[in-house]
């Protein structure tokens, strides 16, 4: 089932960390599996990384912390050699990381090196975008990565129930974008020509975290948006390009953009006020942190729909 | 939980069972009339104190505030009475009603009103998706817009929006009336087998067997009768949609065998 839910303020910072957690909370429901926020501060200078080494759910053999330690040293001495400037790196659990680095180089070239190192997968990288994701429910996830201060203008998140793919981290939602910084996507649904997609697009070279169907998603608008098309072109395309039944969310560093299959088989509700743009797949994630009457409505089939800061 | 009881949960994956079960009681009651705030209740709690009311209480007027879209709330009344939500309803709200009169405030979500036998509901506000599936009496009436699939299967009674519907609608249909006072999106009527959808505005396509049919002065006067009961004002002009007929394969049935699938 799984359950998505976005919130954008076009006039300045909220606690979005609190909202998404809320929100998602609301909708424990719809996927106990994974939780997953990607959350938008400010843009700054350097850019923040957020990696894991591991997964919650790996076993843990005698060698597992002494690895984990390793691994951490090694992506620290690769980031160093690729020509990153460290100002701080923590972890906020022994296996999921934060970078916070100076690097002006190319992205992918980032990427792929860090993932280079065993058990390294990168889950974002961006001047504002951060992505956090694991297994549990909000406040699970949320508690673990201390997320209830989080001051931004926009986030999205996901609960989700597994169908097709694992329940760890890699199959967790949001995902980012790779290799393109700040570009996000949660989706709620089922896409059927993924193989088609994921063939294609990995001939241009691109490389996917997951098995996951929802990564095609965010791949596919950071290539069009790449190629100089906006987030809303990119996901008007992707209704034609996309067959299954699907309604996703993807965030840019200063948008937020919905898209509805043209059988709108997957739900969505929406309030939306001058300011403030808050949706989710059940209208109890809205009221979690709107607490006065609001009139709310549900996009229709085939329709896309895109919010600027 | 009540002494005695042999409830148990064994496996409860998303958390959120509710093995207490206990009838809240906290409605201010005042004659046949009662009014709750669901805010701090669940869903079982909620329908458990609504259920208590009209059943067991002998209250006829029920107002219930501050719903909260919560799912399933109002389902399986099956006695008459008048029940107000200040608020609105998440999915599968007022399902399997049998003779209740239902006023909802604001928005309903997915599957409002599913297999609705008889009765009234009026919704001010808009209806997500499959809203009045399989429904088969009374009347649905909605003031906003509703969303895909509104009437799929629909088996009676009438359905009337004020506003326009999304694709799909009164796709399956098997009896009863639609009418729509704004756009309709694609697939009007696809695979219908047989009642009626009125359409004020645009309709993006027609649906498999569904074909234009002539609006006569009985359709007039029904969709008159609905405004007036309604107050919705003068009716606008409508047009009148229909089954084709092409696909239907029920010639060769049984008369017995015809009653059952209709």
């Amino acid at each position: 089932m799984c359950g998505i839910a976005g919130v954008i303020h076009r006039d300045g910072e909220a606690d979005i960390g609190q909202e998404m957690v809320q929100m998602l909370q609301a909708m424990k429901h719809r996927g106990p599996d994974s939780t997953g926020y990607a959350l938008y501060a400010p843009p700054t200078e350097g850019i923040v990384i957020r990696f894991k080494l591991a997964d919650a759910n790996d076993a843990r053999d005698f060698e597992f912390g002494e690895r984990l330690e390793r691994h951490r040293n090694e992506v620290e001495a690769r980031l160093g050699k690729i020509g990153a400037t460290v100002e701080r790196m923590e972890g906020d659990t022994e296996y999921a990381f934060r970078a916070r680095v100076r690097y002006t180089g190319d992205i992918k070239a980032l990427a792929d090196y860090l993932e280079d190192v065993p058990g390294c997968e990168v889950l974002s990288i961006g001047t504002s975008l951060e992505i956090v994701k694991d297994i549990g429910d909000a406040e699970t996830v949320a508690g673990m990565y201390h997320l209830g201060g989080f001051r931004g203008t926009h986030a999205i998140g996901h609960v989700r129930m597994a169908t097709e793919s694992d329940v760890d981290i890699s199959g967790a939602h949001p995902y980012w974008a790779y290799p393109f910084s700040d570009v996000a996507v949660v989706h709620n649904g089922q896409l059927t020509n993924y193989f088609h997609w994921k063939r294609r697009l990995e001939r241009s070279g691109h490389r996917f975290q997951s098995e996951c169907d929802s990564e095609i998603i965010a791949v596919y608008l950071a290539e069009k948006m790449a190629a100089g098309a906006s987030l809303e072109s990119a996901m008007k395309q992707s209704l034609d390009d996309l067959d299954g039944v699907f309604t996703y969310v993807a965030v840019t560093s200063d948008s937020l953009g919905v898209a509805k299959d043209e059988m709108a088989a997957k739900p969505l509700v929406l309030f939306e006020s001058e300011n403030l743009v808050v949706l989710a797949s059940e209208e109890m994630a809205i009221r979690a942190i709107i607490d006065h009457e609001i009139d709310t409505y549900d996009p229709y089939e085939g329709q896309v729909l895109v919010w600027s800061r | 939980m009540a002494e005695g009881s042999s409830q148990r949960v064994t496996y409860d994956a998303r958390g959120l069972s509710e093995p207490t079960v206990e009838t809240p009681k906290v409605s201010q009651i005042d004659g046949d009339r009662a009014v709750f705030d669901a805010g701090p209740l669940t869903t079982r709690q909620i329908n458990r104190e609504l259920r208590w009311l009209v059943y067991e209480e002998g209250v006829h007027d029920v107002t219930i505030t501050n719903p909260g879209a919560k799912h399933s709330l109002g389902v399986a009344i099956l006695t008459r009475c008048t029940i107000t939500f200040e608020g609105s309803l998440g999915y599968f709200g007022c399902g399997l009603i049998d003779g209740p009169e239902i006023h909802i405030t604001g928005r309903v979500g997915w599957s409002f009103g599913e297999n609705m036998m008889s009765g009234v509901v009026v919704i001010d506000k808009n209806a997500g998706s499959l809203t009045g599936a399989a429904f088969r009496g009374g009347d649905l009436v909605v003031k906003g817009d509703v969303g895909a699939r509104t009437g799929i299967d629909q088996k009676g009674g009438t359905i009337l929006v004020g506003g326009n519907g999304g694709m799909n609608i009164g796709f399956m249909m098997q009896r009863g009336r639609q009418i729509y006072c704004g756009n309709v999106g694609p697939g009007l009527g696809d695979s219908m087998y047989d009642g009626s959808i009125y359409v004020a505005g645009s309709v993006k396509s027609l649906g498999i067997d569904c074909v234009e049919a002539e609006f006569t002065p009985a359709d007039k006067e029904m969709i008159d009768r609905k405004f007036a009961i309604y107050d919705f004002g003068t009716p606008p002009a409508f047009r009148k949609f229909t089954c084709g007929r092409q696909l239907w394969n029920y010639d060769n049935l049984e008369p017995s065998e015809r009653k059952l699938v209709l």
